[in-house]
């Protein structure tokens, strides 16, 4: 049987709309992100002060808040599931493509809703100019699709594990920090003055590791997913 | 009878003869290979330093393929092998991490500076940790191999990524005697050949490391099964 | 309509938990798994529900002539089990509307309204799942699980937490389901055994 993309489209929003209106119910994974993001933001700014920061120190910044408040909400996805017993009801009754598929579409969700409110609150506590706004937000949304994805793909491996204390912070690392790295350095050239002949191939590689990274995971998450 | 004697004498000739070469690998590296023009002694430490972080990427490609193997036939044997692969990858990333930070010193001055280089070596490490640390936290053997099996999988794609993307974007200090962009050779035919030798013999050593491991892999499966027979 | 599982063994950790077990379940032909608790019902189960994988051995779904691909068995199987469970966040109208749209069942709203009524759940099929005491979590089960009439219905422990009432109302189920479908249920209760054709003990 072929695949058809509108049976596939409809289930994975089928399974999206239960994990939104779950969300919507017990707001976990939203009170999570949120004061992670804040407690950061108040952390980074307060311990910066008033010194005069370089363009170059706010991006590197700007990426620890973000991926730091992500690695909070990222795991729970999975985690949920698996602890309310839910895991094999799922199992049975959709493919492990479109599963994967809806929970990462929320995990980036979560993610762009965070981003929507950490940035412009980081923008003014540190209170400088961003040169060039179109660049920091394809930057912003390359990234949020990268760190979703990566976030995605180590949350199931950690809902299998026995023993999960810090592992998602220690498995996820390795996997994010690529992203991070091109996002800190495609930032910078977003906040400066300076001409950005050099963004599109910062762009260009985030943009293929996002790829990558995607298409790996969807091959991998049934190996994961089943047993 | 005489086909194992046959075999058994080629294997110690092997040993023998690894042995050999390598010793030959170091006095060359201080003794036979000049130091070219305004390098100084300390950069002799690229005999070695090379050679492992080549076998440290080799280990954790053939980790990838066992890994692969694994999700393919669902043998535990393939998920034993992967993981012993990833140990001695981890042993030659740090003898790599090891070597580069005393040649840092050396030459710029500190051990540790994150240069891109010393940023990716230092990622592969943490990769190879958080693959033994996922180990540790699956308690079913099957779980365990296929959880990292994929984690080996997933963290795989990002090597490339550390080896060649990161420093092309970051200004990176560390000398490239094998990748370099202009694709030239820049060591004469006596460094050139301690080089090659070295890269081989320490490609062999692995691959004999490897065999010993795999080896005792399926000794101890056979121990088991003797074992369960018994019970 | 046809299960097959042949020479089915798992181990844990080199334990064994369950060797060589082959059975064959079809339509009036229902089967009971029995066994002492931890003898492995409940892994035989998931692994003739696709949920594990076994060592060795297979199980096989025949329908309308053809052998189900794994990716297609999911389609065609229900089942009740204490690992399964729904959705507490949600109502209970909620749920089954999700594995409605999942598995495309037609006219989705009046098959749980009636479902709802036959079980007496239609006043509570706005609650969210969590105020449900646990017998009527397992009647919602059920629903959820026989929503889609699935050709191949799986019961792990038919009667748990249900009240006499209840119990009436899955033996009618089984009654009904095992002249034309597949059916398979994991149980030690004397009573419950009488509705199987076959009684498989598992045992290590």
């Amino acid at each position: 049987m072929p695949m058809r993309w509108w049976p596939l489209l409809n289930e994975i929003w089928v399974l999206f709309r239960k994990d939104l209106l779950q969300e919507l119910r017990s707001k976990a994974a939203l009170n999570a992100i949120f004061l992670f993001a804040l407690v950061t933001l108040t952390a980074v700014s307060y311990s910066i002060g008033s010194f005069n920061v370089a363009p170059d120190m706010l991006a590197a910044l700007l990426w620890i808040v973000i991926v730091f408040s992500g690695l909070s909400a990222f795991a729970h996805i999975f985690l949920k599931e698996e602890e309310a017993q839910t895991a094999d009801t799922l199992k049975l009754i959709a493919r492990p493509t479109t599963i994967f598929l809806a929970k990462w579409a929320f995990n980036v969700l979560l993610l762009t809703l965070m981003l929507l409110f950490t940035v412009p609150l980081f923008i003014g506590a540190f209170n400088f100019t961003v040169y060039h706004p179109g660049l920091l937000i394809l930057t912003l949304l390359l990234g949020d699709i990268g760190l979703a994805t990566a976030g995605t793909i180590i949350a199931v491996l950690i809902a299998r594990a026995a023993r999960r204390g810090a592992l998602f912070s220690v498995l996820s690392f390795p996997v994010l920090l690529p992203v991070m790295i091109i996002a800190i350095s495609a930032t910078k050239i977003a906040f400066r003055a300076d001409p950005t002949d050099l963004f599109i191939s910062e762009i260009t590689a985030m943009l293929s590791f996002d790829i990558v990274l995607l298409t790996a995971s969807l091959l991998l998450f049934e190996f994961i997913w089943n047993d | 009878m005489h086909n194992t004697n046959v075999k058994n004498n080629l294997a110690l000739a092997g040993k023998a003869l690894l042995y050999i070469i390598l010793n030959l690998v170091i006095l060359g590296a201080y003794f036979y290979a000049p130091l070219a023009k305004g390098l100084k002694e300390y950069t002799r430490v690229l005999y070695f330093h090379v050679p492992s972080a080549w076998i440290t990427v080799l280990a954790f490609l053939i980790a990838a393929v066992l890994s692969g193997m694994y999700l393919r036939t669902r043998t535990m044997l393939w998920d034993a092998y992967a993981a012993a692969a990833n140990q001695l990858g981890i042993l030659f990333c740090l003898i790599t991490t090891v070597t580069g930070a005393m040649w840092a010193k050396a030459s710029w001055g500190a051990y540790w500076n994150w240069d891109p280089r010393q940023t990716s070596i230092f990622i592969l490490l943490l990769i190879y940790a958080a693959y033994f640390a996922l180990r540790s936290a699956v308690e079913n053997e099957q779980d365990r191999a296929r959880l990292s099996a994929v984690y080996a999988l997933l963290a795989f794609i990002t090597v490339p990524f550390f080896i060649f993307v990161v420093p092309r974007i970051y200004e990176s200090l560390h000398p490239d005697p094998l990748i370099n962009s202009d694709a030239k050779v820049k060591m004469n035919s006596q460094m050139l050949q301690v080089f090659l030798t070295s890269l081989g013999v320490f490609t062999a050593l692995f691959l004999y490391m490897l065999n010993m491991k795999m080896r005792l892999i399926r000794l101890d499966e056979k121990i088991m099964e003797n074992e369960e027979e018994y019970e | 309509m046809l299960l097959e599982t042949q020479h089915i063994s798992k181990r844990y950790n080199r334990k064994s938990i369950l060797k060589d077990i082959s059975f064959t379940a079809r339509p009036g032909h229902a089967v009971a798994l029995t066994g002492f608790n931890g003898s492995g019902k409940t892994t035989l189960i998931k692994i003739l529900t696709h949920i594990i994988r076994p060592d060795e051995g297979g199980v096989r779904y025949h329908l309308s002539g053809t052998i189900l691909r794994t990716e297609e068995v999911k389609q065609h199987i229900g089942l009740v089990g204490p690992y399964l469970q729904l959705y507490q966040e949600l109502t209970a109208f909620e749920n089954l509307q999700f594995a409605a749209r999942l598995r495309q069942v037609p006219h989705a709203e009046k098959r749980i309204g009636e479902l709802a009524e036959e079980v007496g759940l239609s006043a509570h099929l706005n609650k969210r799942v969590h105020a449900f005491s646990s017998g009527m979590q397992q009647r919602l089960k059920y629903l959820f699980a026989i929503l889609s009439k699935p050709e191949f219905l799986f019961i792990d422990e038919p009667r748990s937490n249900l009240d006499s009432a209840g119990v009436a109302w899955v033996y009618h189920l089984l009654e009904k389901y095992k002249q034309d479908r597949v059916v398979v249920f994991a149980t030690n209760d004397e009573q419950d055994l009488t509705y199987a054709d076959e009684v498989v003990a598992v045992a290590k």
